[in-house]
């Protein structure tokens, strides 16, 4: 089982990513495995509604799909599966895992389940607990709630490939963890092993967003340009025994790999860099520099870490209204001030109907809608009203986009283009859980 | 000679709850210098006042030359249960590149 190196490249970095770039990583990476990371904050609660409401798997729906595209090529090579497409269900993801290799006719297929994020029982006898964001009792959104699911850690993940299955899917685990796990059983290290962790953790947490270390999101024409952007491929690590972390991507992908998309990716999504907490330990950034070894490949070092805290975070979804929203678009002469007397219309028509909402707010895309108000920019040809609200009342959320419509034939001349939408809003918060509390388990499932 | 921060650095924003991070990243030292110099956390501030309350905390990492700015209590509330179009702010990147540097010259010019 000790090896001296692995290279793991990612699959996908959101659920809803591109399908190509993990195609050519196992038919022509040269990898060991790969990860697909699918699992964004409030993914679990919808997966659990739609599974509630019969109109979905309670897993990610393109979870079929995407194994489909790769498992002929894994199998063929022996490149081990590790994902978080289970969802709010990981055994019957697992089951349909096998279902997939059947299909395919892959013998001998074998999926590791790894179970006990699943948490709901836990908090439902601990409402004393406090919430992290805003600091009241979790007793306060019991009622609500939707679900509630522990970050695993890296240990968890490294168990189940321990098993020997070539597949390895699981509800919530913290992102860079998928990635720090296969590295965990490769090469064995343990937790008082501070240096390692940090920098494997360093290198999960560039990987987890996939194209976001490979020059997506990065673009900026002609002061950042990115090399055949929509060939962007995804990254991978080669990670050595000692802890040498690379990160790479194939030479006839699109995208770059260098210190500027490497820096911008280590920084996402961070609050104090010498703190980066994680199930394995707590990164600090500090010392953290990149190399450039060859054209897109880039040496990290540097990484230093302390101790995993006692606790996992546990994030707790929970319903919280509705948001209604509504739009409609104006061009030309003053078409700015018809479009702001038409999202004063509208929100005086509401108020006249009686309905209430938490928040109730007008933007006008193309001059306001993402950076707010600000004084002496220019008046845009064209812009689009956006009237949005979030209510307890869904009849009030369904009366915002109605509103906007009726506009056509009630407001200020020339809107056009109008888009209503209605969503249940599910939030987020979070509390912290003892480890001992939340035990986990590998359940192996197989095609027969 | 007035300049913005997309002069000298790039960025890139993401989110945790009600509060927005973004990075500045310098394309060479002394581009970090002046930042470190001007791109105080008062100055993230002010230009981040329409979208946010505040308050501001810059942290260095002097050997990428980037900063990190989190900003705090993002108006319209968490990601999870915004009104705003952007409920991530992931384009405020654009806004922190947009914002004027002075050099030395007093900062109503």
């Amino acid at each position: 089982m000790a090896r001296e190196h692995l290279r793991i490249g990612v699959g996908a970095g959101f659920a809803g990513d591109r399908w190509e770039p993990a195609v050519e990583l196992v038919e022509r990476g040269e990898i060991d495995v790969i990860a697909f990371e699918c699992l964004a904050e409030r993914t679990i609660a919808r997966e659990i509604l739609a599974l509630r409401r019969g109109d979905g798997p309670g897993y990610s729906p393109k979870l079929e799909a995407r194994l489909r595209a790769v498992l002929p090529a894994c199998a063929a090579k022996g490149i081990r599966v590790v994902t978080n497409m289970g969802a709010a269900a990981p055994l019957a993801a697992g089951r349909a895992a096998c279902a997939v290799a059947a299909e395919l006719g892959i013998a001998d297929f074998r999926c590791a389940v790894l179970l006990g994020d699943d948490v709901r029982d836990v908090l439902v006898a601990r409402p004393e607990l406090s919430l992290l964001e805003t600091g009241e009792p979790l007793e306060s959104i019991l009622g609500r709630m939707a679900s509630a699911n522990a970050y695993l850690g890296a240990d968890a993940v490294a168990e189940a490939l321990a098993s020997g299955a070539l597949t390895v899917i699981t509800g919530r685990v913290a992102d860079p963890s998928l990635f720090v796990g296969p590295m965990l059983h490769a090469f064995g290290w343990s937790y008082d092993d501070y240096a390692k962790l940090a920098q494997a953790t360093a290198a999960g947490h560039l990987l987890e967003c996939a194209g976001q270390v490979t020059g997506g999101y990065f673009a900026d024409p002609g002061v950042k340009d990115v090399p055949a952007l929509a060939r962007l491929g995804f990254p991978f690590a080669d990670v050595s025994a000692a802890g040498e972390v690379v990160i790479g991507k194939l030479v006839e992908a699109g995208g770059r790999v260098d210190a500027r998309t490497c820096s911008e990716q280590l920084l996402y999504e961070i609050d104090d860099p010498a703190a980066y907490i994680t199930p394995d330990c707590v990164l600090d950034m500090g010392g953290i520099g990149f190399t450039e070894i060859a054209r897109d490949r880039i040496r990290v070092e540097g990484a230093r870490a302390r101790p995993r805290t006692p606790s996992y975070k546990v994030s707790v979804g929970y319903f919280d209204g509705y948001l209604g929203a509504g739009e409609l678009s104006y061009g030309g002469p003053n078409a700015v001030a018809r479009a702001r007397l038409a999202g004063e219309v509208v929100k005086e028509r509401l108020a006249m109907r009686g309905f209430e909402f938490d928040e109730l707010r007008c933007d006008l895309i193309g001059l306001d809608s993402l950076h707010g108000p600000a004084e002496g920019r220019p008046e845009p040809y064209e812009v689009r009203l956006r009237v949005a609200g979030r209510s307890q009342s869904r009849a009030a959320a369904e009366a915002v986009g109605w509103e906007v419509a009726a506009l056509y034939t009630n407001g200020p001349f020339g809107g056009a283009g109008d888009f209503a939408d209605v969503r249940e809003i599910l939030a987020v918060q979070s509390v912290l859980l003892a480890r001992e509390l939340v035990p986990t388990r590998i359940e192996i499932v197989s095609a027969s | 000679m007035s300049l913005t921060v997309r002069d000298l650095a790039h960025a890139r924003a993401g989110d945790k709850g009600n509060r927005v991070n973004v990075s500045v990243i310098a394309y060479d030292g002394a581009g970090y210098e002046r930042l470190l110099r001007e791109l105080t956390e008062a100055r993230v501030m002010a230009a981040f006042a329409p979208v946010a309350e505040g308050p501001v905390r810059r942290y260095e990492l002097a050997r990428l030359g980037a900063m990190n700015f989190v900003i705090e209590n993002m108006r319209g509330g968490s990601v999870t249960r915004t009104t705003a179009l952007d409920i991530h702010g992931k384009s405020l990147s654009a806004l922190m590149l947009s914002i004027r540097l002075f050099g030395n010259q007093p900062e109503s010019s």
